[in-house]
């Protein structure tokens, strides 16, 4: 949650950070990388999909979940689409049902970050046509390959929608076709 | 046979999951919920632990959306790990991105991938090489990046461009895991500048972003890359069209972004590296278009780069320029960094955020939390000794309707503030009062022991603080702070708020019950805590010599809190007893006013302890020598003691009055400094002993006051006073009495007397007469006035008061 008094980091980008793991909040910041976590919700609180770019133990992460859905979920309608939290910035955007939460570095630049969650809602919906939550749900293998060709590290990695959705579609047919190869009755 | 089910269920791969999260979603109860995830994971397992079968890849699924539901599912590691060993792409997609959500370096099993990960690193196809190039920059531990570094390396410069970008990323995720590493992808990183492919070029900015952040080398190195860049910069900003990388108008605004920030790493504390971008801020600054965010969000980063590399002054200019636009933004989003920007500049450019004042102060009223905060934080830092007036109202109005998690930062700030810039002492006195009545639970401990100093040290607003202090009191007992100040001053200026006349408040008739039956309150409310009642029980036992009638009603209270259950309550009223009992003489001295505090850096007060003077308050009353550190206060003791027993020697069983009192502070928290102020004071509110001249001359005076402490002690008083119009120095005092009566000088409190009677010598003598006889003092008084010195002696036959 919130910590109150200390919350308040001064940000002043250093030149060179300090090398090493910080532990300012206990594991959640073991790496430094620009985006520490994504996370996807239902407004009833329902996690849709989860990924972390830093190493965190299950109970922590368990935790970061809970403070995020508290969070998000508590913010009322016109508010601004940024929150401080412990050392990082969470970064939020509603997409219809789902709520699409970022954990972002405290140096980086928040209106970015919202540019990225929009990239990745306009890449599900190419790949899936009008996506709503429910395609969410039941292809989430899907939507974890389309973030991974989207994301790495926590930086970015594709810039263009067009090369992300070449690459599905040709990993997916690698995939039918190493299938049905696999499969095909041997007589 | 058995193979062609199973290949109609491959046909359709995801059948068998989505069957399953059909089902799960269709439990309407939690405990259904669990039921049927119980049934399927033990399906799970069965299948794992057959041979090979087509489903394998469905299994896993099913198991990995278990796991996102929050169940346990570590029993699938191993699957995983067989899965990526698998020959099939299917079977490896899904292995893979189980070991992703799965495993993480911790894990033992995550050892066990690395040899499919080389392996697969190799692999001809580029998709198998993806997947281990996602996995390793996932959740590679600081070993397999060792161990695989080279392999990352290789990719980085002979391959095709989908897997360049990827091994660009994981060599990132390498260098942060080893920095060591940096070393060996700085040659690939350079020479991926001149690629044309976006990804590439994004991941090897980020990767060289990395390696410049990590040493100082790299950074001297990639500097000379910094026309490079500022050439693709370049081409992106002014270039035509470009319709797979543009968004609303900006092309790649996500490689501009990286761009910028690279350079701002490159350019920091550097003339050369700054110079040559300048023009291209400038242009990126003018030129992009600030409709959309995406537009605002290269701007937003084009403005940090330029407030932090040495730009020329006509390009701050226009970055703070920027920034004053985002404040009017009609996006909360924009007003928000806009803010977060200005507080990064608000030491260096203090005076370019300055005019923007008004427009943050407005921000404190937004609705949105985050907004406030961020205006909070530059309101408070935007405080000067000019503006303190109105930005001290801004905050006090913000104070009183602010969030509570805003509240503690906006009290402590406000005092900050108020200590720093204070037009006026009243001033400063009723912003703290202010604070205290709207948010005094939420300001920090050093509050208290500081508030009661200012307003010891502000004489003249004594009458006005306390008056002001009981009416707070009387509407609101909750807030701790408050009312432990409340309190302190009730006991100190207890006489002034019963005299009633005050000229800055209206007049309000209080007598002393009321003000008794207000510390009673306090004292035996629920809300109170033992603090917060100590400081009552104290206040109330200062009273007693500040009051006339009612002074057996504290002497009930007291005695009723002896048997109190709170151990330190207890003490103080069992102490106090002991006071109005045995050393009922003593207890006038002992609850004197309070001289004036000197500060100390800590704000603590048990300090220094050598070479404090005693300041006089009010120079007619005559005071006794008592200071307040802690060293001292054991002096303090003895010099009591001495004045009870007839001996000089030390204190070997002290009375619990005197003794516990005082050493009572021994305890190191600032409560017990507290109890320390409280206790030792400076003036004496009884009317003074008539003092009387003994020596005169020149306006040069000597007085002695003489006060009887026991059957054979007493205490003498010598005080020096110059009334001539020049200055005298080297003032001093020897005494001589009769063989059978024991004198002890204390030291004297200077040896200076200005001209005009600006201040006083006093020189205390203890005298002891056990014998009783006929007591004669001779005094001889030494001075240099003009130059030259005076030596005389007089002797005293009698003494007054005796």
């Amino acid at each position: 949650m919130i910590s109150g008094k200390s919350n308040n980091v001064s940000i002043s980008s250093q030149l060179l950070m300090s090398l090493g793991p910080h532990s300012d909040c206990g594991c959640v910041r073991s790496q430094r990388t620009m985006i520490h976590f994504i996370l996807l919700f239902s407004r009833q609180g329902k996690l849709r999909l989860q990924k972390w770019y830093t190493t965190i133990a299950d109970r922590e992460k368990k935790k970061v979940i809970r403070d995020m859905l508290m969070l998000v979920l508590a913010r009322p309608p016109r508010s601004s689409n940024f929150i401080q939290w412990r050392d990082l910035k969470i970064v939020y955007k509603r997409y219809a049902s789902l709520y699409f939460c970022a954990g972002l570095e405290n140096q980086d630049n928040e209106l970015l970050a919202l540019e990225v969650l929009h990239r990745y809602v306009e890449l599900l919906d190419k790949y899936f046509g009008n996506v709503c939550e429910l395609d969410i749900i039941f292809n989430f293998e899907k939507a974890y390959f389309i973030l991974d060709e989207f994301l790495m590290g926590g930086e970015v990695l594709e810039t263009s929608k067009v090369a992300v959705g070449g690459c599905l579609e040709d990993a997916d047919t690698l995939q039918e076709t190493m299938d049905e190869y696999m499969n095909k009755p041997a007589y | 046979m058995l193979q062609h089910s199973y290949t109609h269920t491959a046909m359709s791969p995801s059948v068998p999951l989505q069957e399953m999260i059909r089902a799960i979603r269709s439990a309407r109860t939690q405990c259904e919920e669990r039921g049927v995830i119980q049934r399927e994971c033990a399906a799970i397992r069965a299948q794992f632990r057959q041979a090979d079968n087509g489903g394998r890849s469905h299994n896993l699924a099913k198991l990995l959306y278990v796991h996102m539901l929050g169940y346990p599912a570590h029993f699938g590691q191993m699957e995983c790990v067989r899965m990526i060993a698998s020959s099939r792409y299917s079977e490896k997609r899904v292995g893979y991105l189980g070991a992703m959500m799965l495993l993480d370096e911790k894990q033992d099993a995550s050892l066990l991938i690395t040899n499919s990960i080389k392996n697969d690193l190799s692999h001809s196809n580029q998709y198998v090489q993806s997947l281990a190039l996602c996995t390793l920059a996932c959740m590679g531990s600081a070993e397999m990046c060792r161990d695989l570094a080279p392999e990352i390396d290789r990719l980085l410069r002979a391959s095709n461009s989908y897997i360049k970008k990827k091994a660009a990323l994981c060599a990132v995720h390498i260098v942060r895991k080893v920095h060591e590493l940096g070393e060996l992808f700085a040659p690939a990183a350079r020479s991926l500048l001149s690629e044309k492919n976006h990804g590439v070029l994004h991941g090897a900015v980020v990767l060289i972003t990395e390696l410049c952040e990590r040493s100082s080398e790299s950074l001297e190195r990639f500097r000379k890359t910094v026309p490079d860049l500022v050439q693709i910069m370049k081409g992106l900003v002014i270039s035509g069209y470009s319709p797979e990388h543009d968004v609303a108008g900006i092309s790649d605004p996500f490689l501009q972004v990286r761009l910028l920030r690279l350079l701002r790493i490159l350019g920091r504390n550097n003339e050369t590296a700054s110079d040559a971008m300048n023009d291209l801020l400038a242009q990126v600054a003018t030129n992009t278009d600030s409709t959309k965010t995406v537009g605002n969000a290269v701007l937003y980063e084009t403005v940090l780069t330029v407030l932090d590399i040495k730009s020329e002054s006509g390009l701050r200019v226009l970055a703070v320029n920027i920034l004053g636009r985002f404040l009017l933004n009609n996006d909360r989003n924009i007003r928000y960094i806009a803010m977060t920007s200005l507080q990064k500049i608000v030491g260096t450019d203090h005076n370019a955020v300055q005019r923007h004042r008004g427009t943050i102060v407005d921000c404190l009223k937004d609705q949105d939390a985050s907004v406030k905060r961020r205006a909070l934080d530059l309101s408070l830092a935007l405080v000067s000794a000019s503006n303190i007036r109105s930005m001290m109202k801004e905050l006090l109005l913000f104070l009183s309707s602010c969030p509570p998690e805003l509240r503690s930062q906006a009290a402590n700030g406000i005092f900050t503030a108020a200590e720093r810039y204070a037009p006026s002492k009243r001033w400063h006195i009723d912003t703290i009062l202010h604070v205290l009545i709207t948010a005094g639970g939420d300001v920090r401990d050093e509050t208290v022991p500081n508030l009661i100093q200012l307003i010891t040290n502000t004489s003249e607003l004594h009458c006005y603080t306390v008056h002001k202090l009981y009416r707070a009191l009387l509407s609101d007992i909750s807030q701790q702070s408050l009312v432990q100040v409340a309190c302190w001053c009730i006991g100190e200026y207890g006489d002034l708020l019963l005299r009633g006349d005050c000229q800055e408040v209206e007049p309000m008739q209080v007598c002393e019950d009321d003000v008794l039956d207000a510390l009673e309150t306090v004292l035996q409310s629920h809300m109170s805590s033992t603090a917060t009642r100590g400081f009552a029980l104290t206040a109330t036992m200062k009273l007693s010599t500040r009051i006339t009638d009612n002074v057996d009603r504290i002497r009930s209270i007291v005695s009723i809190y002896g048997s109190c259950i709170d151990l330190e309550l207890q003490q103080r009223a069992v102490e106090y007893n002991a006071l109005f009992k045995k050393y009922d003489h003593m207890r006038a001295a002992v609850l004197e006013r309070m001289p004036v505090i000197e500060r100390n850096s800590s704000g603590l007060i048990n300090g220094d302890p050598t070479g404090e003077p005693v300041k006089e308050v009010q120079p007619s009353k005559v005071k006794t020598e008592v200071s307040l550190p802690l060293p001292q206060a054991a002096d303090q003791t003895c010099d009591l003691l001495d004045l009870l027993s007839s001996s000089e020697q030390q204190p070997q069983s002290p009375p619990a009055a005197g003794s516990s009192i005082l050493t009572q502070p021994l305890g190191t928290d600032c409560s017990a400094g507290r109890d320390l102020l409280d206790l030792l004071g400076g003036l004496e509110p009884t009317p003074p002993p008539t003092a009387v001249t003994v020596y005169e001359k020149d306006g040069v005076t000597l007085t002695i006051v003489c006060e009887k402490q026991s059957d054979s002690a007493m205490t003498v008083t010598l005080t020096g006073f110059n009334s001539s119009d020049c200055d005298v120095s080297s003032f001093t005092l020897q005494a001589a009495v009769p063989k059978s009566v024991q004198l002890h000088m204390k030291a004297p409190s200077g040896d200076s007397l200005p001209a005009g009677g600006a201040a006083k010598v006093t020189q205390v003598v203890l005298l002891n007469n056990p014998n009783k006889v006929n007591l004669k003092m001779r005094i001889r008084v030494s001075y240099s006035c003009r130059g030259s010195t005076v030596q005389e002696t007089v002797q005293v036959d009698s003494f007054p008061g005796l």
